[in-house]
């Protein structure tokens, strides 16, 4: 369970199966999957390996992904 | 990586090293026979070990034929010397010696150069030699990266009163192990001793060769060339089961390094790096009277599970007390994801980041973010304000008042 690090995605993101694509792409660790392309999935696994690139922030319109520094007050990160 | 004897004189007949007739190693005493035959006359048989104290154990013996050869193949190959059961029988022709040298090149880390140390007494321990006769025995440093120049050899033998013939055929010696030594990655080339025989020629009697093992990838078709297999490791002693996890932890995840996992009987678990970062923190451990219950090298920006599961290693280690974060000023490593690690290794093995890591050292890349992971735990940690000495000193002076 990921306890430094949360990633918030938008439903309307997270259904768009192009969007999903994105996220699985631009994610140097992985935290994004689309089994059998289906909906897109958060690897809980993966996610306290997120090195704050932001590119993930950069898929969809500003808002709809945001990361979470759960160790520092829960601090939003987000594309504005 | 430490060669066999026999490795090290195919090593050195690529140079064109003189070697005694035969020098060739046989498995089975009946090939030990058969060597001796074509040799003819009397013959030395070597154990094949990487371990010295060969002669004193019973490891080497002489044979005046090839029925003796078989017999004391046979006692050889049938002889463990510490711990080590023998690769095979080195058998060599046994001359007459009239006189003995020693020739090393090491690599000395202060002058950061390779250095060349001649002797006109050689056969026994060199260091004894320079401890009681300085006067036979010559260094000279050369550079590893320019050619080998052939009078920098001779200059060397000369410097300890050789001359003539015997100066001209010890320098087709010396430089030949000079190219060696620069070609293949060496850190150790050691002829010990050179022998003059009775009929003026030389040769090399004994040889150790330590080539360094991170170029081995490197030098594949040598090693291929030379029998020695991907998996051979070639070190002092087997890997430990805790030492095999350690090579699991860093093999399975290609991010970053934390590697050369070896294991100590102390109570500090150390998870320290960064450009000679361990060897230094490590030593400062020892310097402080603490006591290391590992050495490890991380660096190159492991990932978080990486460093997460060295952490739970050298946790479960029976009689790690506490463990030390420490490392160099990183720059690619972050500070942040080493911090995620270690606390998550800790909490996954059911303890309390606080109490169990002594000392957080590691300033850098990221460094804000990981204060912020390491105050929310409790941890504490130091910047590059307090050098690496002064860390690991606050790290065992916390284990001595625990």
């Amino acid at each position: 369970m990921a306890i430094f690090i949360r990633i918030d995605v938008d439903g309307a993101l997270a259904a768009d199966a192009g969007a999903a694509r994105q996220l699985c792409e631009v994610c140097p660790v992985d935290i994004f999957s689309t089994p059998d392309g289906g909906a897109l999935e958060i690897v809980d696994d993966n996610v306290d390996e997120c090195t704050l690139c932001e590119l993930c922030l950069q898929v969809g319109k500003p808002g709809q992904v945001s990361i979470v520094k759960l160790y520092d007050d829960d601090a939003v990160l987000q594309r504005t | 990586m430490r060669f066999y004897e026999y490795e090290s004189k195919q090593l050195f007949a690529k140079r064109g090293i003189p070697l005694p007739k035969g020098s060739q190693v046989a498995r089975t005493a009946h090939e030990a026979q058969r060597i001796a035959s074509d040799i003819g006359g009397a013959v030395v048989l070597k154990s094949q070990v990487l371990s010295g104290g060969r002669m004193k154990a019973g490891g080497v013996l002489f044979a005046d034929d090839e029925e003796e050869a078989e017999s004391a193949a046979r006692l050889i190959l049938d002889l463990e010397i510490n711990g080590q059961r023998p690769r095979g029988v080195l058998v060599e022709s046994r001359q007459p010696v009239a006189q003995e040298y020693y020739l090393g090149i090491t690599w000395d880390g202060i002058a950061k150069r390779p250095v060349m140390i001649f002797s006109d007494m050689g056969g026994i321990d060199i260091e004894e030699v320079a401890e009681k006769y300085p006067e036979h025995v010559a260094k000279r440093h050369f550079s590893n990266l320019l050619p080998f120049s052939d009078h920098k050899a001779k200059e060397l033998i000369a410097a300890v009163g050789v001359q003539g013939s015997d100066l001209n055929r010890l320098t087709r010696i010396a430089a030949p192990l000079a190219h060696l030594f620069q070609e293949y990655g060496l850190t150790l080339a050691e002829i010990n001793p050179i022998a003059r025989l009775e009929d003026g020629s030389f040769v090399a009697l004994d040889g150790h060769v330590d080539m360094e093992a991170e170029v081995r990838g490197e030098h594949r078709a040598l090693l291929e060339e030379l029998g020695i297999g991907e998996d051979e490791t070639r070190q002092a002693r087997p890997p430990t089961s805790f030492e095999l996890a350690g090579k699991r932890i860093n093999d399975v995840d290609h991010r970053g390094v934390a590697g050369n996992v070896t294991e100590f009987d102390g109570t500090l678990g150390l998870i320290i790096g960064a450009g000679g970062g361990s060897l230094t923190l490590f030593d400062a451990v020892r310097n402080h009277g603490g006591h290391p219950a590992n050495y490890c090298e991380i660096g190159g920006n492991p990932s978080v599970s990486k460093v997460c599961e060295l952490t739970k290693l050298i946790l479960a280690k029976p009689g790690v007390e506490k463990i030390a974060v420490m490392m160099n000023v990183v720059s690619n490593t972050r500070v942040d994801l080493v911090a995620r690690g270690v606390i998550k290794g800790v909490l996954e093995s059911g303890e309390d980041p606080g109490e169990r890591i002594a000392i957080f050292r590691i300033p850098g890349s990221w460094e804000t973010d990981g204060f912020k992971i390491l105050d929310k735990y409790g941890v504490e940690y130091c910047d590059r304000a307090v050098s690496m000495y002064e860390a690991a000193g606050r790290a065992v002076a916390k284990m001595q008042s625990a």
